[in-house]
């Protein structure tokens, strides 16, 4: 299979890198030495150790950075960016309408099993329409390029998408350690991001709100792999990072306790799972939400961000009809692909991925993080047999994709710069208005030939560029 | 400022004092066993130490004989002691953690590195640690988060918690300390006066840091009147128990005008109320009272006021 290579075309090198190649031919190999460790120092000292969303692990493991940076000419990223911020519509729109009149199911385009049987949808909201019809603020599109101008969505992330510190902490260190870059390259910045996000919570604040806004971010705790993010996140906005105790609910309102006694919040950025947020509503045991706190959001008195719900858009199952809610709720042809995926909850796909399991990537319904998949040209025979056996046990399970032939990034090893496959997940806000900073995270797989760019996996991260006009 | 934001920036100052306080129990008792000795050996004096520090009843439970490892292992390492170094120094560093955004880089460096040091130390073979060094480690440590605390921190109401926290604290471990003093002496009455009474007032003076300072304040003979006088009512005296509670007054005053009506200021007028009462003595009078009777009603009285900080600002009003 041949891989698109996002820097060199043959031995020509791609405009946007013009100025980066220069940059790695004239480096000296002990100064590239001395300035990884120096970053590694870094990142260390900062304190940036987490996990991305799901992946478990060791909290406390630094994730691998490359110094080589990932670059998008302006007319590549105006094409993503119209493509990511139609999806982000479309997707709100369809949980605006599955808690409401759901008429999409009823127009037959999606199986109402796969929208009410499924483990995300929240009855407890059906007919709470928050702020501005919005859902899901914070929409974490993973995406990957195979060509030029070929890029497939892999799944949405509607919940509470991690990583973003990790966009923002990349650009700072490179900026740090290569301020001559900076100065040669145009790049477009995005430390913008977390006024965005403060911008953008505010916009969805409820109609009882009459002053400014009060946001908060709602953190499991310090023992989250997340947590540096979490405060991180909070610090940069100027908000409180409250946890759960720090929370509750007095009439109508939500209240933090101060030092000054309660302060009225009006807007919750919670990074913790829908089951936890309130014990009387949900998880009865959870002891990390607030109770009554889904009462007052029904009543209007507080908005949630993502809102309780949004998850049941980014299923793996509900992936495949994307494409189909962009027509559906807009009239549009969607810019952005999704990957071919057989469900093998169909006869005639579970009878095609069963015959070409060796060609095919099979994941779980509800498995991230690369867990509990299969890549089938990456695997042994016997390998292939166990999985096959997995899949007869539970064929609703499974999803399958092709392999993707994923794009390759100069990435430094030993040996010097050599290609290593790489993903993007840029950061979508939804609020009063759809932003996107100009950039993202860029994942890549360190290991020489791996498709699994997930740090649990042996995944690193790159600063990823846009250049400007 | 959350709550739980306060709480912890006031819990970090007490657990670093607190740390503090553990070495320097460790070095009294030290010193106090190189006498030559009373007749029941250096079981007592340590005995003592426990007593005044609260933890003699764990102690005995868990490690019944006391020995000079033993002894150290508790005051220094053990993390069952809850006013062991390792305890305190992880607690203060855990509190410091979760409100990270509320410090500056400085004081989570200090306090971080103080943390990775001491799990080093750990580890060392305890043959090869003295009690000195044990002391000396704590304390630099301490001062240095404390440095780097007064060097960068915003004066802002995180700064009052957290200085209010040291205060507290301190008052309450010199207080301790003193205490340390009156049951030692408790079995020989007739040592009173005494060289080895004189000694033994020094040897609190030397693990408070303040022996060269007593010299400047006062000159001349060590005397129980004199030391009780610079570690109680000396308001020069860094340690002394009028000290550390202005320093507590000082930060409820602040915190105080800060909030203005909005909380009931309970903390502050109680503080006020025993700083008054304090002034109100001198070191006769004390001896007169009985020094364990002040000291037992003193560190009640800090005891009230630390609940009542919590009533007033910790709790949230809910």
């Amino acid at each position: 299979m041949s891989y698109y290579n996002e820097m060199y075309e043959g031995s020509r090198v791609r405009d946007p890198y013009a100025r980066l190649s220069q940059w790695v031919e004239t480096m000296p190999a002990d100064f590239r030495q001395m300035k990884q460790a120096e970053a590694e120092a870094l990142f260390r000292r900062i304190g940036i150790t987490f996990a991305v969303y799901g992946e478990g692990g060791d909290p406390d493991r630094l994730i691998p950075f490359d110094m080589m940076p990932r670059v998008f000419e302006q007319a590549e990223w105006r094409r993503l960016e119209r493509g990511i911020k139609q999806r982000a519509r479309a997707l709100n729109a369809f949980l605006r309408d599955v808690y409401g009149r759901a008429e999409i199911v009823r127009a037959g385009r999606i199986p109402a099993r796969l929208v009410y049987q499924n483990e995300a949808y929240e009855k407890a909201v059906v007919g709470v329409v928050p702020p501005r019809g919005v859902y899901s603020h914070i929409i974490g599109i993973d995406l990957v390029r195979t060509a030029k101008d070929e890029f497939f969505v892999l799944e949405d992330n509607c919940r509470t998408p991690s990583g973003v510190s990790y966009m923002l902490e990349n650009r700072e260190i490179m900026m740090r350690m290569f301020p001559g870059l900076f100065r040669g390259n145009r790049i477009e910045p995005v430390d913008q991001y977390p006024d965005l996000l403060r911008r953008t919570l505010e916009s969805v604040a409820p109609a009882k709100c009459h002053d400014r806004p009060t946001c908060v971010i709602l953190t499991p705790g310090h023992f989250n792999s997340a947590y540096y993010e979490h405060s991180f996140l909070a610090n940069l906005m100027g908000v409180e990072l409250v946890e759960g105790a720090d929370l509750f609910v007095d009439g109508e309102f939500v209240y933090m306790r101060t030092t000054q006694g309660p302060k009225r919040v009006d807007v919750i950025y919670r990074r913790i799972d829908d089951p936890f947020l309130d014990p009387l509503c949900f998880r009865p045991d959870s002891m990390l939400g607030v109770p009554g706190l889904m009462d007052v959001y029904r009543s209007g008195g507080v908005s949630i961000c993502s809102a309780p719900g949004a998850g049941v858009a980014d299923d793996k199952a509900i992936y495949t009809f994307v494409p189909e809610m962009v027509r559906f709720y807009l009239g549009e042809e969607p810019l952005l692909q999704n990957v071919q995926t057989w469900t093998l909850w169909k006869d005639d796909d579970y009878k095609f991925v069963m015959e070409h399991l060796p060609d095919l990537v099979v994941k779980e319904v509800h498995g991230s993080g690369g867990y509990g998949m299969l890549v089938g040209p990456r695997s042994t025979r016997e390998e292939i047999e166990a999985f096959r056996a997995k899949i007869e046990a539970n064929p609703g399970n499974y999803i399958a994709q092709p392999t993707l032939a994923l794009s390759t990034c100069p990435t430094f090893v030993e040996e010097g710069l050599a290609p290593r496959h790489v993903d993007l997940r840029p950061y979508c806000l939804c609020g009063d208005r759809i932003e996107l900073v100009p950039g993202g995270l860029t994942r890549v797989a360190l290991r020489e030939g791996s498709l699994v760019v997930n740090s649990s996996q042996g995944g690193g991260v790159k600063d990823t560029w846009v250049l400007s006009e | 400022m959350l709550s739980r934001t306060a709480a912890n920036l006031f819990w970090m100052g007490r657990h670093l004092e607190r740390a503090d306080t553990a070495a320097r129990l460790l070095d009294v008792g030290q010193r106090i066993t190189l006498l030559p000795n009373t007749a029941s050996g250096y079981q007592n004096e340590w005995n003592s130490l426990l007593q005044a520090s609260g933890t003699a009843d764990l102690f005995a439970r868990k490690y019944g004989e006391i020995s000079q490892e033993n002894i150290e292992e508790f005051i220094f390492f053990d993390r069952d002691n809850p006013s062991s170094v390792m305890s305190c120094i992880e607690r203060a560093r855990e509190a410091g953690r979760i409100v990270r955004t509320a410090l500056t880089s400085q004081v989570w460096d200090a306090l971080n590195v103080a943390y990775q040091d001491l799990r080093k130390l750990e580890k060392t073979p305890r043959g090869k640690l003295d009690t000195a060094s044990l002391t000396d480690f704590t304390t630099s440590h301490t001062s240095t988060v404390r440095g780097a605390i007064n060097a960068t921190q915003l004066r802002n109401d995180g700064w009052h918690f957290m200085n209010l926290g040291y205060g507290l604290e301190r008052a309450d471990a010199t207080a301790r300390l003193l205490d340390v003093k009156y049951y030692v002496l408790l079995p020989r009455i007739e040592f009173v006066g005494s060289g080895l009474d004189t000694y033994q007032w020094q040897v609190i003076l030397r693990a408070l840091s303040a022996h060269r300072a007593y010299h400047w304040a006062y000159g001349g003979d060590i005397t129980a009147g004199r030391v009780a006088d610079f570690l109680i009512l000396n308001g020069e005296s860094p340690r002394s128990l009028i000290t550390s509670l202005y320093e507590a007054v000082w930060n409820l005053e602040g915190l105080a005008k800060r909030y203005g009506d909005t909380v009931p200021n309970t903390a502050r007028d109680k503080a006020r109320e025993v700083l008054t009462r304090l002034q109100a003595h001198n070191i006769d009078m004390i001896f007169d009272e009985g020094l364990h009777e002040f000291l037992t009603w003193f560190i009640g009285e800090i005891g009230t006021i630390s609940t009542l900080v919590h009533e007033d600002y910790l709790l949230g009003g809910a």
